[in-house]
């Protein structure tokens, strides 16, 4: 029986990395339904560069995500010694970097579909908002944003796996600290690299796929409520 | 009171327009690619012309010259476009409610006033993928209503329908057009919708305003024929029902001067009525005809006679303060030595006046 008990370093591993997660989404996701909306909805000159620029951490390798990540917010880097002059506010090798680093990594796979949901909502739609009195962020929160529910919903699942499982610009920004970074990821890597590890690491795989189940059968719960809500029949 | 006087390119079309109109419903008329859209797109604020100056009611919602460009949600102008645009999430009711709830807007207007005036209260807790085309755009109308509009624009509210629809929705828009109590803006390429439902008309061709004016007499200058369709040509008389035959299914307008006798025209005795007589269903004669089926034949004098390159010549006559007009062949005016302030009879087939070219007023 004493298998299905979470051990006290498993059971920090897994609410670190929820904890990390969440953090990152919720930090990531207004902000990655503005540029989103921007991209979507507007041309401007540079419009390419800030599409590459979110793009980005997708194509580079982690640990040069990582390590810029290191250079810039580390405890010498430019906007770590301001930030910490001023707020300090610290992300060296403590769980808020952890965050830093996976909301950096899922935001292109969070902008991603929900800038294809903006670009299926008619701006027509917006136009009729208008007409009828609404400000154009009230039109916006009205109307766009309830339509491409679907979309945010979407791009947030796929931005809070990606965050869970975030590895080589985690271990490469803040180091892989017990109960500070080390999340599921960096406890299962840990595990493999120790003699006699492989049940740890059996165990570590199992709560990996139990957790991942069950975020995936909510947001499927959750899309079909949402199908319900936005298509379809009489309300 | 509406005006309008603006100029600017818009993609390949160099657009200028101009006109005023005083209330009532001002159509807006012109073939297709003339620019309608475009010009109540600048009168809503959704573009924004180079130059010019647009005022509503004394209010400037746009001018070049003073840096005035008011955004479109503080225009107070309800629009009907053409594929309706309702809200696919809301209901029917929160779509007909959203000026309120989202848009600040009062709501003077009795909600169960407009629901009744457009036939809505089935409807309500319907959504927007359910209804008809129709309905689409009853509910577009409706929502625009109670934006609290200062104008109403409608933009071809029923080019998205066939036939069968648009007879569904017309009576409708007879009713509004009495009962709104504000100003509209009706945009059409069917002289049709215009003849029945407007008092004023601007005429657009090309992007420009050619002309502007009380809609009967607009329908009677031939010089605008280009614009206002040959085809489709006719001209718009005012009448009295003075009498119904129910024997024979007959109902007698009296158009100041002459009777005409129209079959089944739902109408009774002491209503007014338009009509609209299509040029290409006059017929002239030089002298009384006899033994004709034709029932409609009156006197009156030419007053115009205009003549084309073509085949066609364009003759206006006068009844009373009334113009009839007639599009017969060149050849016609010649052997009929017609000119200008001639007595003639003028033939028309009561069946040509058919259901769709009539209006109570």
């Amino acid at each position: 029986m004493d298998f299905f008990n979470l051990q006290p370093d498993e059971w920090q591993a897994l609410t670190l990395t929820l904890r990390v997660a969440a953090a990152a989404l919720l930090v990531t996701l207004p902000l990655a339904i503005l540029v989103a909306y921007i991209l979507a909805r507007y041309r401007f000159p540079g419009h390419g560069f800030v599409n590459a620029l979110v793009h980005l951490p997708l194509v580079l390798p982690p640990v040069v995500t990582g390590y810029v990540l290191l250079l810039t917010f580390g405890r010498k880097g430019p906007v770590g010694v301001f930030l910490d002059n001023l707020f300090g506010i610290s992300f060296a090798f403590n769980w808020t970097g952890a965050a830093l680093a996976a909301s950096v990594m899922s935001f292109p796979l969070i902008v991603r579909p929900i800038r294809l949901s903006f670009e299926a909502v008619d701006p027509k739609l917006e136009d009729a908002a208008r007409s009828l009195g609404a400000h154009r962020f009230v039109g916006f929160l009205t109307v766009t944003l309830p339509l491409a529910l679907p979309g945010i919903l979407g791009g947030a699942i796929l931005g809070f796996a990606k965050a869970m499982g975030e590895f080589g610009a985690t271990i490469t920004f803040v180091s892989n600290i017990p109960g500070e970074t080390r999340t599921l990821a960096l406890a299962l890597y840990t595990a493999t690299q120790t003699p006699s590890g492989d049940l740890a690491a059996f165990r570590l795989t199992l709560i990996a796929v139990v957790v991942a189940f069950a975020a995936l059968i909510a947001s499927e719960l959750l899309a079909r409520r949402l199908q319900t809500r936005l298509g379809g029949g009489n309300a | 009171m509406l005006e309008v006087d603006i100029s600017g390119k818009v993609g390949a079309l160099e657009f200028q327009a101009q006109f005023e109109s005083e209330g009532g419903v001002t159509s807006l008329f012109g073939q297709s690619g003339a620019g309608k859209t475009t010009l109540t797109n600048m009168i809503a604020g959704l573009v924004k012309p180079d130059r010019g100056r647009i005022a509503l009611d004394g209010t400037v919602l746009f001018d070049a010259a003073k840096g005035i460009n008011l955004p479109v949600q503080r225009r107070c102008i309800g629009h009907v476009f053409q594929d309706a645009r309702l809200f696919p999430h809301l209901s029917v009711k929160s779509n007909l409610t959203y000026a309120r709830w989202a848009g600040g807007r009062s709501g003077s207007r009795d909600f169960n006033e407009v629901v009744e005036l457009l036939g809505l209260s089935t409807l309500l807790g319907r959504k927007p993928e359910t209804l008809s085309g129709g309905e689409k755009q009853r509910v577009a109308i409706g929502r625009a209503l109670l934006s609290d509009p200062h104008l109403l624009i409608m933009d071809e509210p029923l080019a998205s329908l066939d036939q069968a629809r648009r007879n569904d929705i017309l009576p409708y828009l007879d009713r509004l057009c009495v009962d709104a109590g504000i100003p509209i803006l009706y945009v059409s390429h069917s002289i049709e919708e215009v003849a029945r439902l407007s008092s004023t008309l601007v005429i657009l061709s090309e992007g420009r305003t050619p002309a502007y004016g009380p809609v009967a007499e607009m329908l009677t200058r031939t010089d605008l024929g280009r614009a206002t369709g040959r085809h489709e040509a006719g001209a718009l008389v005012h009448g009295n029902v003075t009498d119904i035959d129910a024997n024979w299914g007959l109902t007698f307008v009296d158009i100041g001067g002459a009777a005409l006798q129209i079959p089944d025209l739902p109408a009774e005795a002491g209503d007014t009525v338009r009509l609209r007589i299509r040029a290409r269903d006059v017929a002239l004669a030089v002298e009384p005809p006899k033994g004709l089926s034709i029932r409609n034949a009156f006197q009156a004098r030419i007053t115009s006679i205009s003549e084309e390159s073509g085949p066609y010549a364009e003759i206006l006559c006068a009844l009373e303060d009334q113009t009839i007009r007639a599009r017969i062949t060149r050849a016609s005016v010649a052997d009929l030595e017609l000119y200008t302030g001639k007595e003639v009879t003028v033939l028309v087939k009561s069946v040509a006046i058919d259901r769709r070219q009539r209006n109570l007023v």
